[in-house]
């Protein structure tokens, strides 16, 4: 076997092994991510009920809100679940103490936390979808012309630009051991606010309109939205920005990590020893 | 060992023969601290956790870096293994630059710590699979090496699917060796791979470093401040005393060098200080940042 085959062989197995890690994680902590799923079950409730508050609306109208708003509430459930396992993936192993041996592994840094993300997205993928078609059918939502394979494909490819903004902000927590993992949270905040998640992005203020045009979410929310709303299938003008993200996210996302990286390995602060 | 690492096996059979295990020169870190009885917006200062070390390992050899908490002892094992950028001076191993070629010599080095770090939740054989996986282990092969080298370890083979929470310190201190020694390290770091453990365990595990060292062809940086772990395991033994190695040989040229019986008085001879006694503030913060 060539240098390059050996090497590419062993990189496979090593990002097949920070999925397979993580299916065990999840197997061990299985009832509190159930408890979990309730929390944002109750959560996207709370927002979709809006949709019935809204006076003066026909039936239609109001079904039309509560999918809109149930969409944005999935996304931002989903997106949540990337940002957590991103921010996790340093996080978690400085709690349990094994970020040093995965460090020093002859695992390359794109493999560990592209796998840590691709496991994120799949996980993710589960949740939204148990979410959605949970809280519509406890709300009566009815989608008669949804598209679901588009919305789904719309996810994914968005999901590459979220995993090269998650592999920028798990290297928080490399920089802030106590309080790095929060600002990921901020990040993905900010990134839905942004975006539209509830609202229709044209209802913001100018120059928040000229940021979201940067943000995967805005895309992903609207094709979604079109997709299950009115059945329309993968269009161009969200799948051509979603690529052009998704192409320059994750080397960014991977340089900004490696800043953090050689910052933590001349300070010090890979492992808090104190 | 039948059960090598792919990626380890290709790259052993590589190395620079004529390279030296291990060869550090003048080599230097430096962390900043805040002076405690400054209070909180007291300015920090430079700290030297190694400074200026400078030694040879020689391939197949053992050897003993002993010194106190926060001497640099483990400091000096985080930089050969590339989890610490220097400040200063150069180490290699096999010939590779550490902070250079920082993907080649992961894959000759591994690293026993004091600490047995694990994720909690998962059996021993779930954390032995995911870390081989690193170095290109498939499912296939772990499920006989994983048994194989947990045995080797004198892990009770019905513990093997218990979670590591529920598993004794030295039970888990004979796990992280297996992982340690699952990807066939050519150069395995220990760093204080007994403390803490009980007699027993700790007879266990030194007779397993002394097998490994003698059917397989590993090179062995033990760091410690066990002198008799010392006297019994190692080729040479060094004193790193805060930041400085003060010596490098065999344990009867120390003994010579400063006319004594034991290497606690060889260690109070070279410092003028005795070796338990070292626990101030200093230490502390040594121990913290090192």
């Amino acid at each position: 076997m060539s240098e390059f085959a050996l090497e590419t062989r062993n990189q496979l197995v090593g990002l097949f092994g920070i999925v397979e890690r993580n299916v065990y994680l999840t197997k061990r902590y299985f009832l509190w991510d159930l408890a979990f799923m309730v929390w944002t079950i109750a959560n996207t409730l709370t927002i979709v009920f809006i949709a019935r508050a809204i006076p003066g609306i026909t039936p239609e109208q109001e079904n039309t809100a509560a999918t809109a708003l149930l969409v944005g509430a999935t996304i931002w459930a989903f997106l949540g679940i990337i940002f957590e396992f991103m921010t996790e993936t340093v996080a978690w192993e400085r709690w349990e103490g094994t970020i040093e041996y995965t460090f020093m592994a002859p695992l390359s840094r794109l493999v560990h936390l592209f796998g840590q993300g691709a496991y994120a997205v799949l996980y993710g993928l589960i949740r939204a979808t148990i979410l959605f078609f949970a809280v519509a059918a406890f709300i009566g939502i009815h989608a008669p012309q949804a598209n679901y394979a588009a919305a789904l494909g719309l996810l994914a490819l968005a999901s590459l630009s979220f995993i090269g903004v998650g592999i920028m902000t798990s290297v928080l927590p490399l920089i802030s051991p106590e309080k790095g993992a929060q600002l990921g949270f901020v990040c993905q905040g900010i990134m839905l606010v942004v975006s539209g998640v509830y609202y229709p992005v044209s209802v913001m203020p100018e120059w928040m309109q000229w940021i979201s045009k940067i943000s995967p979410a805005t895309y992903a929310l609207r094709g979604c939205r079109a997709s299950i709303i009115d059945g329309t299938g993968m269009v161009w003008a969200d799948v051509w920005p979603l690529l052009i993200i998704a192409v320059l996210a994750t080397p960014i996302g991977l340089a900004v990590f490696r800043v953090g990286e050689r910052h933590a390995k001349r300070h010090g602060k890979l492992k808090r020893a104190g | 060992m039948s059960t090598l690492a792919p990626s380890t096996i290709d790259l052993a059979s590589r190395l620079d023969r004529q390279a030296p295990a291990v060869e550090v020169r003048d080599l230097r870190k430096t962390f900043k601290r805040r002076d405690r009885k400054g209070g909180r917006f007291a300015r920090k200062r430079p700290w030297p956790a190694l400074d200026d070390v400078t030694f040879t390992i020689a391939r197949g050899e053992c050897v003993t870096i002993l010194g106190q908490n926060g001497s640099g002892k483990s400091t000096l094992v985080r930089l050969l293994s590339t989890l610490l950028i220097s400040d200063g001076g150069e180490a290699r191993v096999f010939g590779h630059d550490v902070d250079r070629e920082a993907s080649t010599i992961r894959r000759l080095v591994n690293r026993v710590s004091v600490e047995a770090s694990f994720f909690k939740k998962m059996s021993a054989s779930e954390n032995l699979s995911y870390a081989a996986r690193f170095y290109g282990m498939t499912p296939r092969q772990t499920r006989t090496a994983v048994p194989e080298i947990l045995g080797r370890v004198g892990f009770p083979p019905e513990r093997r699917n218990e979670a590591m929470e529920n598993l004794s310190r030295g039970m888990q201190q004979k796990v992280a060796l297996a992982r340690a020694l699952l990807t066939s390290p050519v150069l395995l770091l220990l760093d204080e791979p007994t403390t803490g453990l009980d007699p027993r365990s700790k007879l266990e595990v030194q007779e397993f470093i002394r097998e490994v060292r003698t059917e397989h062809d590993a090179t062995i940086l033990l760091c410690t401040h066990d002198m008799a772990e010392a006297e019994a395991l190692s080729d040479r033994v060094g004193i790193l005393d805060r930041g400085r190695l003060l010596f490098l040989e065999p344990v009867v040229d120390v003994k010579r060098r400063f006319g004594v019986e034991t290497l606690e008085q060889a260690f109070f001879a070279a410092t003028g200080r005795e070796f338990e006694a070292e626990e101030n503030d200093d230490d502390e913060y040594r121990e913290v940042f090192g």
